[in-house]
């Protein structure tokens, strides 16, 4: 590969020369490093390819090459190959250089590097624990040499010191982690003077139940159903993302069929949420009434959801190789009924919210996002399109059948509240687009009846395989490293809430604090997904 | 206004009249997974494809004890998809909600052919409530007193937010809990019971047990879905305590991965005397 030549002529002391060093595979080229020091290398990329640091997460090496592993997910605009860099971190020296100054999207990244392999990220500004709170003992849970099922001490105590906002008249508000709502938990640290809000501190990691080491625990077939626990309203587009790189793995091919089945199930589990999201959205701003309309439309969905694969939350359908069952052809005029049914009624929904001035004064400039904030917090998938970055894995670097139906990917500069339930309100209006030709190939010759799963076949140990799909919130990543006998050494999962939670601070700044409700539905990030 | 009386009086009524009368629902939905125990051949490839180990076996001296527990099921079906016999089918049933742990455990013991298949059934349990479980649980006085207009305060503990979406949908104008006088509040100060998903993360537990000091008494709590009794697929790990009872003590338990409205509302109200069919 171009790339690969170009960067070992030009950083011949960071790029490994060896033929071995470069592989290719599945849409991903992995170059190997000669040390931990990525910072020209990702200048490099950045300023001459316009290149995007998509993830950034380790492995534990040690038993086998004496080092960790620093593995940089790189994309460039129009190029569907990621590029994977992998940095060796020496056991006996475990620290590498942070790019966290001039990358802020990767805070948090670093710092869980740091959590989970006690390596150090050298000049991160802010090197406090992220993932482990501040009453855990000094340990680190992904080393090889830590026991999954080790039972730590008990709590002695909260310690975790907030920064402290000073000022006449600044009160600070501790919020969670158990909310008022029906949502998960978190802790919201607000300084506010009067309404305003000055400063948020968000503190995550609360639904920490040790999934990526799990993962190490369980044989492939069990993985998948947790991959679906990984955040629940996204079951199937993580249960995907984990059989895609599994598959990658072991080059198992997909049939066609069981690849048009993920789209239609993918983009079910898109239409319910954001169908969900534009009620509690409206619900938030005091319109029930639009919400009533819409979970009712949302229940609809979740009811065909079941009717399709037994579960309302698309559970135990995807699997390896395709999906678990194949679709009757009641199922799919089910399907198609459905799917008219809930296209009118969206288009009223949608008309009923426009309709309504004060919801749109409440949603209109509250929480803006700005594009050039958003590009340097590294915000994916909704929240992203609308502060104007351009990202969807499914345009950008195609899965399950997103090959063969064009769509429109909304992007908006406004990034304010209203801007974000348009962004969601247009995809739905694509999904159907989506969806109507999807079901309709289903009807044609022998995807009627064919295969809808490949043969199952033993998983090759030691190989490495990243998997993206662009979830409802947005950008979802799995890399997996294979180990013998059907299991894996390491999985590593990123749901987009990791890249998206810092905006949200950045987005209440200045708004009044009745509106951080509305301002956090707006984006409905996953606090699971991001704890793990 | 007027558009929005207008869709309202277009949609009618959408509120389901269950558990007056049975729930409607698809004829793919996956409840209970039924073990003919007595006929069944062979356990072990329903065990080995369990992706929590809700399906196990012990095995020792020519017999197998096959232990199988609802409230470590995901309701997946593959238990019912490798047993050839046909000795495991999925049902459509929901209402599995009990007061007793132990009565979601089923087992069987059978003695072994040489090839490992059974040979025959020796016995067949279902789990009786210890006298601990009966005594601890809430009296009728107090399921009188509470079973009238109930105040939940709801806590995930550290679930993926599964439960969370069917416990939202138990507010929506189809299930409409508020029928019964149920409604959700914002604070454990003002509930009579803790609706709480699982498992316990090892970062909440304090939190849980706060939630549940600062809940006045007499109070009730139930756990919600296979990690919120058991753990699941997490279990006990080094940032997962497991199942909301060893945190906290439980008054009802609530099976499903995640357990569908009908089946939570069944649960709450068994969990405060108002099931009138039974």
């Amino acid at each position: 590969m171009d790339l690969f030549d170009e960067l070992r002529v030009k950083f011949p002391l960071l790029v490994s020369g060896a033929e071995d060093s470069l592989c290719v595979s599945h849409s991903q080229v992995s170059i190997n490093l000669l040390g931990p020091d990525v910072r020209l290398l990702a200048e490099h990329l950045q300023s001459a390819y316009g290149s995007r640091l998509v993830a950034l997460f380790a492995e534990d090496r040690v038993a086998a090459e004496n080092a960790f592993h620093n593995y940089y997910v790189f994309e460039q605009p129009g190029e569907p190959c990621y590029v994977i860099l992998r940095a060796p971190v020496p056991a006996d020296e475990p620290r590498f250089p942070s790019l966290a100054a001039g990358l802020p999207a990767v805070n948090w990244q670093e710092r869980e590097i740091r959590d989970w392999f006690g390596l150090e990220a050298t000049g991160h500004p802010n090197p406090r624990r992220v993932a482990l709170h501040d009453n855990w003992p000094d340990v680190h849970p992904l080393l090889k040499s830590f026991p999954l099922r080790q039972v730590l001490p008990r709590f002695e105590g909260e310690r975790h010191v907030y920064r402290p906002t000073l000022g006449e008249g600044v009160f600070q508000i501790p919020v969670g982690p158990v909310h008022a709502g029906i949502i998960e938990p978190g802790h919201f640290n607000f300084a506010v003077a009067g309404e305003p809000i000055l400063y948020l501190q968000l503190r995550m990691f609360y639904t920490h139940k040790g999934t990526e080491k799990l993962f190490e625990d369980l044989p492939i077939h069990r993985a998948v159903f947790l991959a679906e626990s990984i955040s629940g309203d996204s079951a199937f587009s993580h249960g995907t993302a984990f059989c895609q790189a599994i598959e990658n793995a072991s080059d198992t091919d997909v049939p066609l069929r069981a690849r048009i089945m993920r789209t239609i199930l993918l983009e079910l589990e898109r239409v319910g949420n954001h169908i969900g999201d534009i009620g509690a959205i409206a619900t938030d701003v005091g319109f029930v009434v639009a919400n009533a309309h819409a979970s009712l439309l949302r229940e609809l969905v979740v009811r065909l959801n079941e009717a399709l694969t037994g579960s309302r939350w698309l559970r135990g359908m995807v699997c390896v190789g395709g999906v678990r069952r194949g679709w009757s052809s009641e199922q799919r005029d089910l399907l198609r009924e459905t799917m008219n049914r809930v296209e009118r009624d969206f288009d009223s929904l949608v008309a009923l919210v426009q309709a309504s001035d004060s919801t749109r004064d409440r949603l209109e400039h509250t929480g803006i996002l700005r594009p050039e904030t958003a590009a340097v917090l590294g915000v994916v998938g909704v929240a992203g399109r609308a502060s104007g970055v351009d990202l969807d894995v499914r345009r950008d670097h195609p899965y399950a059948a997103y090959d063969r139906y064009p769509f429109r990917v909304p992007v908006y500069q406004a990034g304010d509240v209203l801007h974000r339930m348009l962004v969601r309100t247009d995809e739905v209006r694509e999904s159907f687009g989506i969806l109507r030709a999807a079901a309709s190939d289903l009807l044609s010759g022998d995807l009627v009846e064919g295969p809808y799963c490949a043969p199952p076949k033993p998983v090759p140990p030691g190989r490495c395989a990243l998997s993206a799909v662009e979830g409802w919130r947005g950008e979802i990543l799995h890399w997996v490293r294979t180990a013998p006998g059907n299991r894996l050494e390491r999985c590593k999962i990123k749901d987009p809430s990791v890249n998206n939670w810092p905006a949200i601070v950045e987005a209440v700044q200045g708004n009044i604090i009745a509106d951080f409700p509305v301002i956090n539905k707006s984006f409905n990030l996953s606090y699971s997904g991001t704890d793990r | 206004m007027f558009k929005i009386l207008q869709k309202t009086a277009t949609t009618g009524i959408a509120t389901v009249a269950y558990p007056d009368v049975p729930a409607v629902i698809s004829a793919q939905f996956r409840g209970k997974p039924e073990f003919d125990f007595a006929s069944w051949r062979d356990a072990r490839p329903a065990a080995d494809i369990c992706p929590t180990g809700a399906i196990a076996l012990n095995e020792a001296a020519g017999t197998r004890r096959v232990t199988v527990d609802y409230g470590l099921c995901v309701f997946c079906g593959q238990c019912a998809d490798v047993s050839t016999d046909g000795a495991v089918h999925i049902t459509a049933e929901f209402e599995l909600a009990t007061q007793h742990r132990s009565t979601l455990i089923h087992a069987a013991d059978y003695s072994l052919n040489h090839d490992g298949t059974h040979q025959k059934m020796i016995a067949e349990f279902q789990g009786e409530p210890t006298l601990e479980e009966v005594g601890g649980k809430v009296t009728e006085a107090i399921r009188a007193m509470l079973g009238r207009s109930l105040a939940i305060r709801q806590v995930d503990a550290g679930s993926c937010n599964g439960c969370e979406m069917e416990i939202v949908a138990l507010n929506n104008p189809i299930h409409d809990i508020e029928r019964f006088g149920i409604h959700f509040v914002a604070s454990p100060r003002h509930a009579d019971m803790l609706l709480v998903t699982g498992p316990v993360t090892r970062n909440m537990e304090l939190a849980l047990q706060k939630t549940y000091a600062a809940t006045p008494d007499p109070k009730v709590v139930v756990a919600v879905g296979a990690c919120g009794i058991s753990g699941g697929i997490f279990g006990t790990n080094y940032a997962s305590r497991g199942g909301i009872d060893a945190t906290i003590p439980v008054d009802v338990y609530i099976p499903g991965c995640p357990p569908r409205p009908e089946a939570l509302l069944y649960g709450i109200l068994l969990a405060v005397g108002r099931l009138t069919r039974d």
